[in-house]
């Protein structure tokens, strides 16, 4: 893992000391809110419905034991004893007092965390694989890279006003579990005659108007990367439109302008910012790869692993769905489950927090990861730890057994805390979840992800959701759209709208007429709601929404 | 005829805690709807508004909310507003809790 120079510890230290000096003349009436708001954003702080909420990034998701300690520390001493994990690999905390948060900031700054460019029209935390470093079918580590763009782009001076947010994202891999092509800038890792590259997209987004990235550069190799990045950023900084919020993200510039001007352009920007870079970033690249080499595995029978296997039919349910190949033999990834069914998607208690940093302490070679789908990372437990490991998640509430399945459920806040939310998102996710938990179909309908915003800005991803909700407010009353097709992966796909949407009481039994027609429908066992509905299109599952009249117009179509 | 006016009370967060806070008729900030002032003059709320607004120590984002009037005080018309005066509805921990 990345250990913090004496510049970056130094650095911190300066932000934090600013930050506490500015919430003082804030308190003390010297700042007007409107003088205040952007100088509390560029430290993640917002005001939502309820309370403050400070956002802390958790660069490309990893943490260390230590870390996870210090946000438990935080969510009981300064919060209501628990934290949201979020889409963006961050952790909010609901709770926090104005005049505490100086002291939270400091707090993290001694573990190596802080809520710098968490919000603002800056580059965001970047965001990773949460299989990093770990996944079988890896063609590098992504975390060397983007732990170079967080140095980068941290304080960059070109980028501290750009038109609007901008959010990058890095896979190792070809299976793309970090949503690279709903970002602004996302980043492949691939091999070409055995040397390693970077295939760049961009304009992805998700919001009002959603878009899947494209590929802007197929092979960049490293010593232009940061270069090449700058550029596209640099161009769009310029040309991005400034007139109008919602037309600001460069998938709009892209768009408008088309993804071959935007190359001509990038292209030509880079040739200037290619002579500006001196070597000092390769130097620093090889300095932090460096620390992200594998730990030391283990080679040990795997007999414990298999002894449960066949005697515990829990930790066997567990087991078939949380975890996933390792690129080690003998290890496994272990996903810990935020959802447990009837609970908030994402969050975690404190006393949790610490179980789970104990966990990968004593097991997992002190690594954990969070996920974009709001659950945490085990990256690396050996497989005869899983039966102990699985035993203390369960009695801590941690060892629900339902990833990647319809009550592993991303949710965004939604108006339960969102000062932006028009509908509210918990509450769905919770009812959905407790309903396919009494009808213990959950395994049985296999692989669906649910996704859930509570306002179109789509931070619960509902977009590229294989069934995607939408909260919005028609007439002062809450109102859900489904869209179903929606695809977060390497086959990137935008949700199409099914008609109508559902007040929130008849949302839950919507989305259970959709799973009975996908298991009246489908093939076999084999063919997941996904392939299905490529496979039949929308007309079924719109005849077991509204009636089959809609759904015959629906397939005439 | 111009539409009739609906019922307002100022509310803003309170700058410290961040919490949901209400303009009481004697100029103090009220935690709960049912204590907060209702307007039903236009050109009054709109007085009484650029006041508030200009308390920069104690409240952001000061705006008029719709309410109806019940036996019981003020209530809100719109689900928003409903959930800011009682918190959110995964824990009790808003306003609900307070009591």
């Amino acid at each position: 893992m990345y250990r913090y120079t004496e510049f970056d510890t130094a650095f911190l230290a300066e932000r934090n000391r600013q930050f506490r000096a500015q919430v003082e003349r804030r308190i003390s009436g010297a700042l007007t809110e409107d003088e205040f708001k952007p100088l509390r954003l560029m430290n993640g702080l917002y005001l939502q419905l309820h309370a403050y909420m400070l956002r802390v990034a958790i660069p490309y998701g990893t943490l260390n034991g230590a870390q996870m300690d210090r946000l438990a520390l935080l969510a009981e001493k300064w919060d209501k004893g628990y934290g949201h994990f979020t889409t963006r690999q961050n952790i909010q905390y609901n709770w926090p007092k104005l005049s505490d948060v100086p002291d939270m900031l400091d707090a993290l700054a001694e573990v190596g965390l802080h809520a710098i460019q968490t919000s603002g029209n800056t580059i965001r935390n970047v965001t990773a694989d949460h299989f990093a470093g770990a996944a079988a079918d890896e063609i590098a580590d992504p975390r060397p890279v983007a732990e170079l763009l967080r140095q980068w782009s941290t304080d960059h001076p070109e980028f501290q006003f750009l038109p609007r947010k901008f959010k990058i994202a890095v896979t190792g891999s070809p299976n793309d579990r970090a949503v690279i092509k709903a970002h602004d800038i996302g980043i492949q890792i691939v091999q070409r005659d055995g040397r390693i590259g970077y295939r760049i997209l961009v304009g992805g987004g998700l919001g009002r108007t959603p878009m899947i990235g494209k590929e802007l550069a197929e092979f960049v190799p490293l010593p232009d990367l940061l270069p090449y990045v700058e550029a596209t950023v640099s161009v769009w900084n310029l040309l991005g439109r400034r007139d109008n919020k919602y037309k600001a993200r460069i998938k709009i510039t892209v768009h408008e302008h088309g993804i071959d001007e935007i190359r001509d352009l990038v292209e030509t920007r880079f040739a200037e910012t290619k002579a500006a870079f001196n070597g000092a970033d390769l130097e620093l690249f090889d300095e932090i790869a460096a620390q992200f080499l594998p730990p030391a595995f283990r080679n040990a029978p795997a007999e414990a692993y298999d002894r449960a296997y066949e005697s515990d039919p829990v930790f066997r349910a567990w087991a078939d769905t949380n975890l996933s190949a390792h690129k080690a033999p003998g290890y496994a990834i272990a996903q810990i489950s935020l959802k447990p069914h009837g609970q908030t998607p994402g969050d975690a208690s404190a006393a949790q927090m610490r179980v789970m940093a104990d966990i990968a302490r004593r097991f997992g070679h002190d690594e954990l990861r969070i996920s974009h789908e709001q659950n945490v990372v085990l990256p690396h437990v050996h497989k005869s730890d899983l039966p102990q490991v699985h035993a203390i998640l369960k009695a801590h509430g941690l060892g629900t057994a339902n990833i990647g399945k319809i009550s592993d459920i991303i949710a965004c806040p939604g108006m339960d805390y969102c000062a932006l939310a028009t509908a509210r998102s918990i509450p769905i996710a919770q009812e959905i979840a407790t309903r396919f938990d009494a009808l213990k179909i959950e395994h049985e309908i296999g692989d669906l992800k649910i996704k859930i915003s509570g306002c179109i800005n789509a931070c619960g991803h509902h977009h590229v959701g294989h069934i995607g909700i939408l909260g919005l407010d028609r007439a002062g009353v809450e109102n859900y759209q489904i869209t179903l097709g929606g695809d977060a992966t390497e086959t990137a796909a935008l949700g199409e709208r099914t008609g109508p949407g559902f007040p929130a009481d008849e949302i839950v039994p919507a989305i259970e007429r959709i799973v009975e027609a996908y298991l009246e429908h489908r093939e076999s066992r084999e063919e997941s709601f996904l392939q299905a509905y490529r496979r039949l299109g929308m007309a079924p599952f719109k005849t077991a929404l509204y009636g089959a009249e809609t759904g015959k117009k629906a397939k005439a179509a | 005829m111009s539409k009739a006016f609906t019922p307002k009370v100022i509310t803003a967060n309170a700058l410290l805690e961040g919490d949901v806070i209400y303009l009481a008729a004697d100029d103090s900030w009220v935690r709960t709807l049912t204590e907060a002032e209702v307007l039903t003059d236009e050109a009054v709320a709109q007085v009484r508004l650029l006041d508030a607004s200009s308390r920069h120590a104690e409240a952001v984002g000061v705006y008029l909310a719709d309410v109806s009037l019940g036996a019981e005080g003020p209530q809100t018309t719109h689900f928003r507003e409903a959930f800011r005066a009682t918190g959110p509805s995964n824990y009790p921990h808003g306003k609900q809790a307070e009591g």
